[in-house]
């Protein structure tokens, strides 16, 4: 893979990306739209999650903050002024960069565990200010209304299908900004953060200024990634949006792939959000946890590095008899 | 000739206890200068001062003709200013080209613009380990390399920025008499270059063939500064070693 290049690889998740849209649009079932949506929104937030937390090492407890604050920005929007979603989609990216770069400023100082507690506290204290704003429904929650189909250029669009197709556009625009950035200069940089910061200092990386492009991408992504949520689900109250779920599930899906590039969220996304869906339909969506919990101990013990550490050692033990 | 590191009068302190007092150092273009000093009388951290790692409370160091004071490591080692670590930090995900290749992308880069495109970049990486006599183990990893070869590296990675200043901080300790000659030629070789090299030494025999001059730290004071042979035979620095 290391030989494609960036415009090539663009084209080829584009069409990657088209194929599946074709495919779901000729099987044309309204519950495959709901499932992959949820599953492509995990991609987004995974790779979000990965670009701070896997190539510079910092963990981010607060995935939830940023996915909830874009959310509420669309809510906040709905009732404000309503716009279309791609344009609710680039206010969120903008929202939550901004407010990344702010948690940044303020908190990365702090290393290891202490920096993880200081973005669980943001979720804390955004989530009490969201309860207690009455304009964005406060704790009863707001109900958005969803057309149901879209008006464009002609045709009669399903509506889930819109917002499958854009949570699909987002995945692909995340997972190639993760590529690039892994490949650039500032994944060099973002690897130097992430093994030894007084080193990098000493070889002239800009610290503090590398972290903070981190976190406001990674902070747009999730934003990204929660914009059109209210859509989808319809109706958004404060406990759905911070969920819990969103935060472990963004930490625990590169955790599983494997944190070190792109295809680690990918893969954990696919493999940990498809047997989310399996078992909120066969089982009961309570066991979404547990799943990711029992998971996560597996892949530790199995597989520390994730799925991709585990093929890459295969590989190398298979060409180093 | 006008000195290119002037380190004048700083002093640091960590609460209570004063690392730095009142040090005053120069370091002319091209020179060889020996540090040493008991432990913990204030060699790492006049080195963390000079670096930028740590901010002198008073005092102020000039480097090249330009102040330092508040400025951060990173601005330091893009004005010129290049360290080698105590203990070796090297980049444990990257393979040691890659890890040269840091400051080649954040240091000289920055200072030159974009000039170098991959294949030079690649090609000067390669330079560097052959001059360290690392070429071969190009695409291993840091964790393969013996303590000697680790050193090496440090020293190589610091002078992938191009510096006009090498600090190297003890990078002989708990080495074996061929590998510390080793990286003595390497240190004298750079100098012939025409870079200006202070080491930090606690093995004397190394010290007293690579220094012109010599400055001795103890308890955070600079006692004697001047020709080697003269200072290990001053009596304040006699007793600071030996005691009374």
């Amino acid at each position: 893979m290391n030989g494609v290049s960036t415009a090539k690889f663009s084209l080829i998740a584009i069409a990657i990306g088209a194929a599946v849209m074709a495919f779901a649009h000729w099987f044309n079932v309204d519950y495959l739209y709901f499932a992959s949506y949820t599953i492509l929104q995990f991609i987004v937030l995974a790779t979000a999650w990965n670009i701070l937390g896997g190539y510079c090492g910092y963990v981010n407890f607060g995935s939830a903050a940023f996915f909830a604050m874009g959310a509420y920005s669309s809510v906040f929007m709905h009732k404000f002024y309503p716009l279309p979603i791609p344009v609710l989609i680039m206010i969120s990216a903008v929202v939550t960069g901004v407010a990344g770069l702010g948690m940044g400023y303020l908190t990365l100082r702090l290393r290891g565990s202490f920096f993880a507690i200081a973005t669980l506290a943001l979720a804390v204290v955004l989530q009490t200010l969201v309860v207690n704003w009455d304009y964005v429904g406060g704790s009863r929650g707001a109900y958005i209304i969803r057309p149901e189909s879209l008006e464009f250029a002609g045709i009669t669009i399903n509506y889930i299908e819109y917002l499958f197709g854009l949570m699909l556009a987002l995945a692909v625009l995340a997972l190639v900004t993760a590529r690039v950035i892994e490949r650039s200069q500032l994944g060099f940089g973002f690897a130097t953060i992430r093994d030894d910061e007084l080193a990098a200092e000493a070889c002239g990386v800009p610290t503090l200024r590398v972290k903070l492009i981190a976190t406001t991408i990674s902070g747009a992504f999730m934003g990204m990634a929660g914009a059109p949520f209210p859509y989808y689900i319809g109706y958004l109250q404060p406990s759905s949006a911070f969920g819990l779920e969103y935060a472990v599930n963004s930490i625990a899906m590169p955790m599983i792939g494997g944190t070190t590039s792109w295809v680690g969220p990918l893969v954990g996304a696919i493999l940990l959000g498809s047997a989310q869906q399996y078992a909120t339909v066969t089982i009961s969506s309570a066991v979404n946890l547990l799943i990711v919990g029992l998971m996560l101990v597996a892949f530790v013990i199995i597989a520390p590095n994730g799925l991709i550490g585990l093929v890459q050692e295969r590989l190398r033990a298979w060409r180093k008899p | 000739m006008s000195a290119l590191l002037h380190v004048d009068n700083i002093t640091k302190r960590f609460g209570g206890f004063v690392a730095l007092d009142g040090v005053e150092l120069m370091v002319n273009p091209g020179e060889r200068l020996g540090l040493i000093g008991p432990n913990g009388s204030g060699k790492s951290t006049l080195v963390n001062c000079i670096c930028g790692t740590l901010q002198n409370e008073s005092g102020s160091v000039r480097f090249d003709g330009q102040v330092m004071d508040g400025l951060a490591a990173h601005q330091r080692t893009h004005r010129g200013i290049a360290r080698s670590f105590q203990l070796p930090r090297p980049f444990h995900s990257m393979n040691l080209v890659d890890n040269l290749r840091i400051p080649l992308l954040y240091t000289v880069h920055a200072r030159l613009g974009p000039l170098r495109s991959t294949g030079d970049l690649d090609a000067r990486c390669l330079e560097l380990l052959e001059m360290v006599g690392l070429a071969k183990k190009a695409k291993q990893m840091p964790r393969d390399l013996t303590q000697v070869e680790m050193r090496k590296l440090e020293l190589a990675r610091a002078m992938a920025a191009e510096p006009k200043l090498l600090i190297a901080d003890e990078s002989m300790a708990g080495l074996s008499h061929s590998e510390i000659e080793d990286i003595l030629a390497l240190l004298v070789q750079l100098n012939e270059r025409g870079i200006t090299v202070i080491l930090i030494e606690h093995i004397m025999s190394a010290v007293m063939s690579f220094s012109q001059r010599l400055a001795v730290l103890v308890s955070g004071k600079k006692i004697a500064d001047g020709k080697p042979e003269d200072v290990v035979r001053d009596p304040e620095v006699v007793r600071a070693y030996i005691g009374q």
